[in-house]
């Protein structure tokens, strides 16, 4: 029987509303930080994955520290939102999953 | 964590795989268009119970069955049916035995009846990759080898590979220690070592690697719902190479043949 991969499993159930309001505090620019659309294309080890972006480039992007503590999963071809630092454009941060 | 297993615990985990290897032999030669998964799933219970092992899969987080039996677009961890097997159908079927406290895992795809020759193609596609990832199990070589080789020789010939699954290191428990994806790069996770025992099972599809879960929370089919073939060996890493320890006697790869292990081979002597 094959392993399932990914992060775990989301525990109990979040309402639409929990949802935007989440997105909401974390779509709020920190300084400087670039926020862009991107859509997952490959999982890779420690909750790293390569993103492609609505820009067509395509960064290598953790996951922050909030999605990490809720186990949300992310999977190849999630929609999710990347924010950029203005310094390092190949490195970004997954604040949010699209669903 | 990953643990290495001393030659009694491979011994033990050798003759679980025995059990594991011979049930799914059995059902390989039962399995025939017309009959239903249910009932290969009772002959798979009854054949390991009566071997004085246990159903793995049964009850594993919920899981219903003995095997896992998968058709055509179904990737993996279907669940045994009213379905009746058609002429034509790709099956794949996953078992499991816990002999002793230590747990072999082994899979197979097999044609019920004729199939299609691209069909076959798939289906011999994956078989070979499987046994060019054992062939990497080398102490010394990396997890990375493993998936590097299956990932390469799936993909010159055109097929997906799949992602959200991997193989896994087998033990007391199931799903231990190192995953053991089917992709990757040479030389890169845990190094292989003797006592290391790892699930290898390559999941290959015809078209795109996507797959999704079906409502049942287990099914995995490919997304754009094209065949989907899944081969799997419990092998050991020991000093003088890879051993399989769910060999069967039926239906296996000529190559096979070289990770036989050394208990088996005093067997066939006699």
């Amino acid at each position: 029987m094959a392993r399932r991969r990914g992060g775990r499993p989301v525990r109990g159930k979040r309402s639409a509303a929990d949802k935007a309001a989440k997105a909401a505090k974390t779509a709020m620019p920190k300084e400087e930080a670039i926020e862009v659309e991107g859509t997952i294309v490959e999982p890779l080890p420690n909750a790293m994955f390569r993103v492609e972006l609505a820009n067509g480039h395509r960064v290598l992007a953790h996951v922050s520290g909030k999605i990490r503590m809720n186990f949300i999963r992310i999977l190849p071809g999630d929609r999710v939102l990347v924010e950029l630092s203005p310094y390092d454009l190949t490195h970004g941060r997954i604040t949010y999953r699209y669903k | 964590m990953v643990t290495l297993k001393s030659a009694r615990e491979i011994e033990t985990m050798r003759r679980s795989g025995k059990i594991t290897a011979t049930v799914l032999a059995e059902l390989m030669q039962i399995a025939k268009a017309g009959m239903t998964t249910r009932e290969l799933d009772e002959i798979a219970e009854r054949g390991i119970r009566e071997r004085g092992g246990i159903p793995t899969f049964k009850g594993y987080h919920g899981f219903p069955a003995t095997i896992c039996a998968s058709v055509n677009d179904e990737v993996v961890h279907g669940i045994p049916s009213d379905y009746v097997l058609q002429d034509g159908d790709l099956l794949s079927i996953d078992i499991g035995t816990t002999l002793d406290g230590y747990v072999s895992d082994s899979a197979v795809t097999i044609p019920v009846g004729t199939i299609s020759r691209d069909a076959q193609r798939l289906l011999d596609v994956t078989r070979e990759s499987l046994m060019i990832g054992i062939a990497q199990m080398q102490s010394g070589n990396h997890v990375g080898d493993i998936g590097a080789a299956v990932q390469r020789f799936a993909e010159d010939h055109g097929y997906g590979v799949v992602r959200e699954l991997a193989g896994h290191g087998v033990g007391t428990a199931m799903h231990e220690e190192p995953q053991v994806p089917n992709y990757g790069k040479p030389g890169t996770g845990v190094e292989l070592r003797p006592g290391l025992v790892l699930a290898v099972e390559p999941m290959i599809t015809q078209g795109d690697r996507k797959v999704e879960i079906l409502k049942d929370g287990w099914t995995v089919v490919t997304a754009d719902g094209k065949l989907a073939a899944h081969f799997e060996h419990t092998i050991a890493v020991t000093e003088d190479g890879p051993k399989i320890l769910t060999l069967r006697t039926y239906g296996e790869h000529p190559d096979a043949a070289k990770y036989v292990p050394d208990a088996e081979k005093k067997v066939q002597a006699r």
